[in-house]
This record gives structure tokens, sequence and C-alpha cells, in this order.
């Protein structure tokens, strides 16, 4: 599904990302781990096409096309979600005509009909209804006056509606309350599925608790340091990344 | 410099010379309400002649070139070779509205009868209804405007014979809104005056929409001047949009006189247009009312629009709120200024401005100058001005999610007027501008080409 070989990007000048290497199949769940600082975000950033990276070296595939050719919106259409670390507040525009406006374009970029709006609340409703969502969500402007909470619920409400092939949540769960993550993690499992993949980049074990994933990948200055399965992250928790630092002097 | 003056000086004598030729004609079929003012209200314009860039008022908008041009200046009324009522349809069958036409400042003689007018409501010609009913405008005609030293106010009343006048008795609701279409129609630059009058009883509840186009596609000046009188408890709403091709210009002065607990709603709508400078004033005279004071103005091309506010708090208690929101394309440029002054001893004030611009293009400019002068102690103010682009963490947003770039950015300025477009509180109307709006954003709006906003 997604292949990134020796991806190497900076900021101004500063390279973040000093040679990534990731190969992520179809139906299976990643986690991104490390300390503050190591990269997660650019990497999220990066492969969502957000301006002001500059792609020093390296390749990624997605889907078999070269994912780094793409515009955001047409990576968003193939398939690639990133849940935003700090999702934008947007006074003005309701959520119900970006979501819509948002649907219609995936569906028009795999040659479908839009959907009506009587069909469009169906779906709204039932993705609601999968996700114990407060149905006032949907009637505000974009994020606008969101809890940090409410906008993380957000994020997922929004990936649920668009079924992405591929998932990547930024510090979902950063700053949230139990009942919150239960949300996050609902939302991810309910999209599991051999078609579809995730990359959970956290700072915590936390939330994997209740997603669990087939690999933990720990990013530390720019590069991914240790790969294993899902028992690396309890470890991290119960050493942190102080253990792994050591390891690599 | 020297230069500049000289020309100064030709741009406004034309004007005085025309008045000295055409003195009769002005006189002629005007009512004596009108034309008493006539002669003090010149020497008032000559005092000053055309406001240019030394003017503080008029800084940021030079008028000496659209005011410098040859004109036809329309007199008397013309009789129209078509019917307008069939050329001009209006396009909002939602809105159901009393319509009045106006072509070139004057009041339509082949205007439909307006059916279903409340009892002892007067809408029509000023000229006509100043000659008979003299005794209803008699307290009310120039009693705003003559406060103002605004050269170009004077200019109006020296040269005024017709607009749209409406008179709504006490505790008279209009149901619909009246709408007054000023049209421009003409083979050659013409150059129009309209002077249009409103007066509103006390508890009366009305909404006046002011629509302005044009026909031909000719240069074109227009120096508008209405006064509204809000009458203690009344409800009253008026609404201008403007929608004319770029090569016409106009300078539209507007009064407001605000009684007690009475309540105010003035919008602008600037969709297309050359050069549009728009004077408001607010008087607030009676305590307890509320004023909202509202515009916005969509720029491309070397389009130029200035709004110029002033609000006067004379009285205690009162509330006013400003909002002013403009989108500049490619060249054009914009100004807002808002003036709010709070008279000694009107306490418990409040009154609020801001003014929002996105700039699109590296070439197009905002100037924005917020005045507050306030002479009484226990008040509170607030003014904020913002100048900017659009929103990239936004747009980032949007596309992440598989919105096209274009798509994105039309939404966000869409939603950036939207604040400004929600306060209409004419339902099918604040519909129509949304639609409007995207329209002219999308470059779609008739009368308009190449405006596109990438």
């Amino acid at each position: 599904m997604l292949t990134i070989k020796n991806l190497r990007a900076s900021v101004e000048g500063k390279e973040i990302l000093k040679g990534i290497n990731l190969e992520i199949k179809p139906g299976e769940i990643h986690a991104i781990m490390g300390p503050n600082g190591a990269g997660k975000s650019t990497l999220g950033n990066v492969l969502s096409g957000r301006e002001g990276y500059e792609i020093e070296e390296g390749e990624v595939t997605f889907l078999g096309e070269d994912l780094l050719d793409l515009s955001p919106e047409d990576r968003a259409r193939k398939g690639l979600f990133l849940s935003f670390q700090y999702p934008v507040e947007i006074p003005g525009v309701p959520m119900v005509n970006f979501l819509k406006t948002s649907v219609n374009e995936h569906r028009k970029f795999k040659g479908l009909e839009p959907l009506t709006a009587g069909e469009f609340l169906k779906l709204m409703r039932e993705k609601k209804d999968m996700l114990h969502l407060d149905s006032q969500l949907t009637n505000r402007s974009v994020n606008e006056g969101f809890s940090g909470g409410e906008k993380k619920k957000n994020e997922i409400f929004q990936m649920a509606m668009l079924e992405p092939k591929l998932a990547i949540l930024d510090e979902t769960d950063s700053g949230l309350d139990i009942d919150a993550l239960r949300v996050v993690a609902e939302g991810v499992n309910a999209l599991k599925s051999p078609e579809h993949s995730t990359i959970v980049i956290t700072h915590y074990q936390r939330l994997l608790d209740y997603i669990v994933p087939d690999f933990v990948h720990v990013l530390y200055n720019g590069q991914i340091v240790k790969s294993a399965g899902k028992e690396l992250a309890l470890e991290l928790e119960e050493k942190g990344y102080d253990w792994i630092k050591k390891e690599l002097v | 410099m020297t230069q500049t003056r000289i020309n100064k000086k030709a741009v406004s004598e034309k004007y005085s010379e025309l008045y000295k030729e055409k003195r009769s004609l002005l006189d002629e079929g005007s009512s004596p309400l009108l034309n008493r003012m006539r002669d003090v209200s010149m020497k008032r314009f000559e005092q000053v002649g055309v406001p240019g860039f030394k003017n503080e008022d008029y800084k940021y908008t030079n008028l000496e070139r659209v005011f410098g041009k040859e004109y036809r200046h329309v007199l008397a009324y013309e009789t129209v070779d078509v019917d307008l009522n069939e050329v001009f349809q209006c396009d909002v069958p939602q809105l159901d509205t009393y319509t009045v036409l106006l072509i070139n400042g004057w009041y339509y003689a082949r205007n439909l009868q307006l059916e279903g007018l409340p009892e002892g409501v007067v809408a029509g010609s000023l000229k006509q209804i100043s000659n008979e009913q003299p005794e209803l405008l008699e307290n009310y005609l120039n009693r705003q405007a003559a406060l103002s030293n605004d050269p170009l106010v004077a200019l109006n009343t020296a040269f005024a014979k017709d607009g749209f006048f409406l008179y709504v008795p006490e505790g008279v609701k209009l149901e619909k809104p009246i709408q007054v279409i000023n049209l421009t129609r003409g083979q050659e630059a013409t150059f129009s005056t309209q002077r249009n009058l409103i007066i509103t009883g006390a508890k009366t509840e009305a909404k006046v929409i002011f629509c302005d186009h044009t026909l031909s596609s000719i240069d074109c000046l227009g120096n508008n001047v209405t006064e509204v009188f809000v009458g203690d408890g009344a409800v009253v709403d008026v609404y201008t949009i403007q929608n004319q091709n770029n090569k016409s210009n106009s300078v539209n002065s507007s009064f407001f006189k605000v009684g007690e607990k009475s309540n105010l709603l003035s919008g602008v709508a600037c969709l297309h247009g050359g050069l549009i400078r728009n004077n408001l004033v607010v008087s607030l005279d009676g305590e307890h009312s509320e004023a909202g004071v509202f515009g916005m103005s969509f720029t491309d091309k070397r389009q130029h629009v200035d709004n110029f506010t002033n609000i006067l708090h004379n009285k205690a208690n009162c509330l006013s709120n400003q909002l002013y929101k403009n989108v500049l394309d490619e060249d054009s440029v914009g100004a807002f200024t808002g003036r709010i002054h709070v008279a000694r001893d009107a306490q418990k004030t409040n009154a609020f401005q801001r003014n929002n611009n996105v700039l699109l293009t590296d070439t197009a400019k905002m100037n924005t100058k917020p005045q507050l002068i306030i002479d009484a102690d226990d008040v509170k103010c607030s003014h904020g001005a913002t100048v900017g682009q659009i929103d990239l963490d936004a747009l980032f947003y949007m596309r992440a999610r598989g919105i096209n770039e274009n798509d994105a950015r039309m939404m966000l300025m869409n939603a950036f007027a939207h604040e400004v477009v929600q306060e209409i509180r004419v339902e099918a109307l604040r519909d129509r501008i949304d639609e409007l709006v995207e329209k002219r954003l999308k470059g779609e709006l008739a009368k308009c080409h190449s405006c596109d906003i990438n």
C-alpha cells in the first residue's frame, strides 16, 4: 500500500527526516512512536502534501503511484487521510457543506455520481450513530469553537465518512479523555479490514490499549531506529525513550 | 503641485459654470423646497470644490479624475424609448417586493402602480411629491445633508431634481420590502444627481432595498444623496446592492437620523463598479437605539471602493455595531474609514467597529483607518482592523479532505463574506446575496468578464 524509501525532508534548511524507510501492507496497523521533535508530525505532513517541506531525497509509493507527485487533494481522493494534530477552525464554512463537498469530490474521483442531499444526510447519520457522536457537531462551522476533544472526534468522524485506504492519525490521542479516546478507537477499529491500513502517530502507549498495532516503530532524530511488534509499545511505556537513546549510543 | 491645483480648480469650475448656465432649468418643474436650497449649496460646494487628496476625508480616493471627465448631465426627465419594466426583470423570484425603477436618477414615468401599500404610505417621485404634498417633506428635506461639510453633498443639493421618496406614517408596518432599482442607461457619458428621502414615523417597520445597475456600457458618474429619518420605536432596514459595470463611478452619501428606542440596519454590498465611494452618517439622536452598519465589497482589476462611515452617538444608552469586509483581487484598491463620535454625556454607549480585509494579490491595496472621538467617560468602544491573506492552514485542511484548491478558496471567501451576509434581515435577499457573492467570486456575474479570482 505505502512504501517509503530513504525519505529525507527539511524545513527552512533544517533536515528533519533523515532517511525513513517504511513498508505498510493492506490491513496493517502501524504505530509510530518517539520523543518530541523526532519528526513524527513532519512525516504525517510530508505524506499528506503540506507545503513548506523540502523533499531532499527518497521516494514514496502509494497504491503504485508516486505520492510526492500528487496534489494534497489528489492524495486525499486516492485514499490517504490525515487526522490533524491541530484541526483547523474554519468559521463560516458549515460542517455539512464542507463534508458534503469532500465526500462528493471523493466520489467524483472514483467516477461515482454525487450523493443527493438525502443520501448524504443518511450516511452522516449512520456514521454518527456508529461513533455515538453528538448530532450538534455537524450543525456548526468546521471545528469552530470545538473543544480539543470535539475536534479530534470530528477528525475521526470525517475519516469514517471518507473511508480512506490509509489513515494517518497524528497524535489524535493527545489531550483526550477516556470518552474521546474510545471514539477514536471505535473509528479506527470500524475501518479495520484487509483493505484498510492505519498509521497511528503517538507519543504515549495509551491509545494502543484500544487500537492494537501490528507493528511499532520508534522514530528518533529523523530515523526509524527500532521496529517490533506491539510489545515494543509496552516496553517503551515502562522504560521511556531514554532506553532507546542509550541503546543507540 | 501647481499643476494639480490648476486642474482641481478647473474641475470644480466646470460645475460652477454648468450651474450658472442651467440655473433656470434646475428650477423648472422643481418644488420651491428644492429650489430654495440651490444657491447656498452651490456656494458651499465652491468653497471647497471637488475634494482632492489633500482633503483628509478623501485621502484615499481621487475624485478629480472621475469628476474631471465630460458628461451629459440629466437635468430634466427624459422619455425612455423602451419599457424598462420589461428590459429590467429582477431575477430574484422569491423576493416579493414593491418595486420601483429610477433611470439616471429620475423616477421612471411608467412605473407600475404599487398595489397594496398600506394606507397613508406615500412612495414615489421626490419631484412629484415635493410639488404636490410639500408638507410631507418640509421638515425633513436637507435637514441632515445641510449639516454635512462634504462639498459633494452640497453639489447634490444644488443640482437635485428627483429621486425616490418614501413616507411611512406612524404605526404602519410594511409587510414587503420596497425595492428601488436605480438604472443607468444612455449613449454617452452620463452624470446623474439623485436625491432620495425616506421618512418613517414612530413605531413603523420598513425595509428598503436599493439596487444599482447599469444597462449601457458607458462612462457614468452618480453623485447621490439619501436622507433617512427613523422615527421613535421604528425598525428600519436599508440595503444597497451595487452591481454596476466597471465604467460606472459613484459617490453615495447616506444620512440616517435615528430617534429613540429605534433599530436601524444599513447594509451595503458592492459587487461591481469602477470607483465607488460610500459616505454614511448615522446620528443616534434618541436614547436606547441600535444601529447595525454593515458592508462588504469584492473588487478586482482596477476597481476602487471606499467606505467612509461616521457614527454619531449623540445620546446615551445606544449601541452601534459596524462590520465591513472586503475581498480585493488583482490591482484593486479599497479603503475604510470608520469614525465613531461619542458626544459629551452620551454615557453607557456601546460602539463597536470591525474591518477585515483579504488581499488576494501582491498588487491589491487596502487602506483602513478607525477614528474614535470619545467625549464621555462611561462607554464601551472597540475597533479592530485586519488586512491579511487567505488562511493557508484552512486551505490545506480542506485540500487534505479532497476539496480542490479553487473550490476551497471559494468556500473560504464565501465564509468570510457570510459573516456580513447573515446580518441581512430579509431571508430571500440573504439567500440571493449569498448566491451573488458566490457568482461574483467565480467570475460568473453578468456585465463583468475575466474576473478570474486565481
